[in-house]
């Protein structure tokens, strides 16, 4: 007499056929992630430019570690999280989840997310200025537009620094949030701002004089 | 025997003979004094109506008539007599009916002794004592007081203006101020005191404005000694407690209140006094208040002013003095500058010691203000460097001050005292550091004593880590001695090689000199042959160390043998490596110069420049323009003579400022880095403005650093993960061990 038996049997692969096949659509088959050229046909099935922010929402949302490339298992994670299996779900999840990354308790996370993507090498610790701007403009840019085109001035303009680390990276941030624009008045360069923007501020009130 | 009853009629008829009595004697009327048994009968009689036993206990009546004689007596005798006199006349008519009063009270309480024994006890009742006094207090004083107070204080602004009062009596009075209280000052300070302190108020504002107006500041303080006399009032007549209320008063009107007048007199405030140089009205200005709290800031901040301006004009002389005059010879308007700042310096110190008596507050003052103008930077040289350069004058052979021992000593120790005001220490020390070197290894040191003693002095004042790099610069020139003493030796003890020169050599411990570029010169086979030599003698001393070859410092001695005679010419080694070549070529191009020797073309200008268009034409050069060229060609110049047999040929030196300026730069940004992970390690959590301001103070010692080169290593601590940002509060650091 049988008094335990199967009550359910997990299927592991149960919906992950799709998700396993759509992976392999764009996967590099030789590396076994889907490489550069896989996401850029991945975006252009979505209809969405590969610089779009949206990608990187994605990625972040994958958790990919690697700039432009995901492994199975971050398809795998992220497209089961997303709750979708196919191309037209995927599409029609983008909307929702731009929310979801706007969401102040994800959004921070999001924003430092997208600095770290950009750490290529190993034991990299700062991001190039050119790389910098195009990051603020792609992750800042909509929300705080005259914020981010006074800045990205300025980034090229200076010559203090040639490199952006995370520390910087997260008050780019906080200053949009905190500080009031352009009038700067509640900005106290005696506080723990870091230079690059106590700098800022001082080219800004120069220009404005 | 039974004690016959006494009827309250009765009794009280004999009592009132006695008070009868007893009034005719205050009054001044013929009346014998009382016998000792008419007192006994008196207390008797009280005694007995007490101790009756009731109804005939008289005890409450007694009581009550007790006070009833009083009221009487005051109001049909002593109240018109005091109304119908006024002023001085009723202050005099009081004092004789309070002190009839007290004794009246003595007396009747005697009398009446009986009721204190038991019956006031027995009823919670005031004492008879407090009794009479209450009585003239509620009928006499109550009605009085105001106009006695107005009496007393007309009195007192009479003797103000210089009119004999008599004190005595105003003694007398505020007396009974004072006593009608029974114990407390209430009544002398409500009734008497409070109106005083505002008539003197009134008085001495008034006072205050007039003189103000028309005098100079050191009359009025002259006249303000009356201060004084206001104090002694109180050990006349005013009670002492109101000794600093009236102070206090006094004080405040004519000085507190005007202050800012009486300083800021145009022609003869406290600024004028010091332009003047008014010693002894500034110490009676001081005198006057250093007692008042806060009363010496005013004029401590004009010492302030006062010294600023002065140091701030001296600076900017020099700086127009030295533009003007080109003719001057460099240096000379800084010089004097100096100079100029230390005479400074002594004439308030002397102020400050003896004026200001050692005050703080003068301290400060004198301290902040040098520190405003000793950092000022005067003809592009900031001030630790012309510091530096003034004790260079003063420790070199030949230099611009030609003093005594004792004069370059006393000069010295204020030298130092100087450098307290500068906040650049660390680059005083970088400056001074490259000048001593110059004079010990050219042996321009004019005396090794006084060397040292301004050392001593300078580790007094900023402590050993300040000077022990230039300890051990002097010290290594004492071993470098030795060392050549037994170079000799092995030179004598190896007859068979030789360096065919005579060559000394001065070995220095890298850490404490200076930094000195060290070039790859291609050096003549001659010296070649030296330092090879040299090599192998240290070689058998010590196998750990590793020589390098500084040439920029040695000098060479050189036979030029020219036409008309030989002439020995003292040279740097860098001119000899390049006289040197002409033994082997007649005429060399510039390029080629530089190709032999190896050199970058700043230094070979500068080297060429020296040796044929400077003051001793050792070649000739082609063309003969006074600027080096590229193009340019060098010949030995055998036509050359002097008429000294030896001749120094200077190079002049190069501009160290800036190498020194960024030396000191790298080593701050090590000390903030240093000083940021010390706080840290020990504090593990602190706010970003405490981390700031520790730094600095722990910093100041040395430089005053700049809080955008804080950040900036803070910066670059996060990178290097010693630090991080707090994640709920970004104000916060946090040390990552």
């Amino acid at each position: 007499m049988l008094f335990f038996f199967p009550i359910s049997v997990k299927v592991k692969t149960k919906g992950m056929g799709k998700i396993d096949r759509m992976f392999d659509s764009y996967a590099n088959s030789s590396l076994g992630m889907i490489d550069p050229d896989g996401i850029e046909a991945l975006c252009s099935d979505l209809g969405v430019d590969y610089t779009d922010v949206r990608i990187l929402m994605l990625a972040w949302k994958l958790k990919a570690e690697k700039q432009g490339y995901f492994t199975q298992d971050e398809w795998r994670t992220g497209l089961k999280s997303l709750g979708v299996d196919s191309l037209s779900k995927l599409k029609k999840s983008l909307p929702e989840l731009e929310n979801e990354v706007g969401k102040p308790s994800n959004y921070e996370d999001f924003y430092s997310y997208a600095f770290r993507y950009c750490l290529t090498e190993e034991k990299q610790k700062s991001v190039d200025i050119e790389s910098i701007c195009e990051l603020l403009n792609l992750v800042l840019g909509d929300q705080f537009r005259p914020q981010v085109d006074l800045l990205i001035e300025y980034l090229k303009v200076q010559s203090d620094y040639k490199v952006i680390n995370l520390d910087q990276w997260i008050n780019f941030l906080r200053f949009c949030k905190e500080i009031s624009f352009s009038d700067l008045e509640n900005y106290d360069a005696t506080q723990a701002w870091p230079l690059i923007l106590d700098n800022f501020v001082e080219w800004m009130r120069e220009k404005h004089s | 025997m039974e004690r016959k009853t006494i009827e309250l009629d009765q009794g009280w008829d004999y009592m009132q003979k006695g008070i009868t009595k007893l009034k005719r004697i205050l009054e001044g009327l013929p009346e014998p004094p009382f016998s000792s048994e008419e007192y006994m009968m008196l207390y008797t009689t009280i005694y007995n109506m007490c101790t009756q036993k009731p109804p005939h206990d008289y005890s409450q009546q007694l009581y009550d008539k007790y006070r009833e004689a009083f009221e009487e007596y005051i109001t049909s005798t002593v109240l018109p007599s005091l109304r119908e006199k006024h002023d001085e006349f009723m202050l005099r008519e009081l004092v004789k009916r309070w002190e009839n009063h007290k004794v009246m009270v003595r007396w009747l309480s005697r009398f009446f002794h009986y009721l204190d024994r038991y019956f006031i006890a027995r009823r919670s009742l005031p004492a008879l004592n407090e009794v009479g006094l209450t009585c003239f207090r509620d009928l006499v004083y109550q009605e009085v007081h105001a106009k006695v107070r107005d009496a007393v204080i007309a009195l007192i602004d009479k003797e103000r203006e210089g009119e004999q009062i008599d004190r005595a009596l105003l003694k007398n009075v505020l007396d009974i101020f004072v006593e009608i209280g029974m114990g407390q000052m209430d009544h002398y300070e409500a009734d008497f005191e409070e109106d005083m302190l505002q008539d003197t108020g009134a008085y001495y504002s008034r006072k205050a404005s007039s003189w103000i107006e028309e005098d100079s500041c050191p009359d009025y303080m002259l006249k303000a000694k009356c201060l004084k006399k206001e104090r002694d009032r109180v050990s006349h007549y005013l009670h002492s407690s109101s000794e600093m209320k009236l102070s206090e008063k006094v004080q405040h009107e004519l000085l507190v209140a005007c202050a800012n007048r009486l300083l800021e007199k145009e022609h003869s405030g406290c600024r004028a006094l010091l332009r003047d140089d008014k010693v002894e009205d500034l110490s009676r200005m001081y005198r006057l208040y250093c007692k008042i709290p806060r009363g010496l800031d005013p004029v401590a901040n004009i010492f302030k002013q006062h010294i600023t301006a002065e140091g701030t004009a001296l600076v900017q002389q020099a700086e127009d003095a030295a533009s003007n005059q080109a003719s001057n010879a460099p240096g000379v308007q800084e010089q004097v500058l100096i100079r100029k700042i230390i005479e400074l310096h002594d004439k308030y110190m002397a102020y400050v010691t003896d004026c200001f008596q050692n005050h703080t507050l003068f301290h400060k003052a004198l301290k902040e203000a040098f520190e405003v103008f000793c950092n000022k930077t005067v003809t592009g040289s900031s001030s630790a460097d012309l510091l530096a350069t003034f004790c260079d004058n003063i420790l070199k052979k030949g230099g611009s001050e030609k003093l005594s021992d004792e004069a370059i000593e006393e000069t010295l120790e204020k030298v130092v005292k100087l450098l307290a005001y500068i906040s650049d220490k660390d680059l005083f020390a970088e400056f001074y550091r490259k000048k001593l070197a110059r004079r010990l290894l050219f042996d321009r040191s004019a005396n090794d004593d006084h060397e040292r003693s301004i050392l001593t002095k300078l580790k007094q004042q900023c402590g050993g880590q300040f000077t022990s790099k230039m300890e051990g610069m002097v010290t290594d020139l004492t071993l470098a001695r030795e060392n050549q003493a037994s170079f000799e030796d092995y030179l004598r003890n190896n007859s068979t090689a030789q360096p065919g020169i005579d060559l000394t050599v001065t070995v220095l411990t890298t850490g404490f000199w200076p930094s000195y570029k060290s070039f790859d010169l291609n050096l003549p086979a001659e010296m070649v042959k030296c330092v090879e030599f040299f090599k192998g003698f240290y070689e058998t001393k010590t196998k750990h160390r590793r020589l390098t070859w500084i040439y920029s410092l040695g000098t060479c001695h050189v036979n030029g043998k020219f036409e008309q005679k030989t002439i020995e010419l003292i040279v740097s080694t860098y001119q000899a490596a390049v006289l040197l070549l002409f033994n082997t070529s007649n005429r060399l191009s510039y390029s080629e110069i530089m190709a032999q020797l190896n050199l970058t073309h700043d230094d070979l200008v500068r080297l060429l420049h020296s040796l044929s268009c400077a003051k001793y034409k050792i070649l000739s050069k082609e063309p003969n323009t006074k600027i080096i060229s590229q193009s340019d060609y060098f010949e030995f110049n055998s036509k050359f003579t002097d008429k000294l047999r030896r001749i120094k040929i200077p190079l002049p030196p190069v501009d160290e400022r800036k190498k020194v300026v960024e030396d000191v730069d790298k080593d701050r940004r090590y000390a903030i880095d240093a000083a940021i992970v010390r706080i840290m390690k020990s504090r593990k959590v602190l706010g970003h403005q405490q981390l700031v301001s520790e730094c600095v103070e722990q910093l100041s010692r040395m430089f005053k650093p700049d809080i955008k080169a804080i950040k900036k290593r803070m910066e670059d601590l996060i990178t290097r993960d010693y630090l991080e940002r707090d994640e709920e509060n970004p104000n916060m650091f946090r040390y990552l061990a």
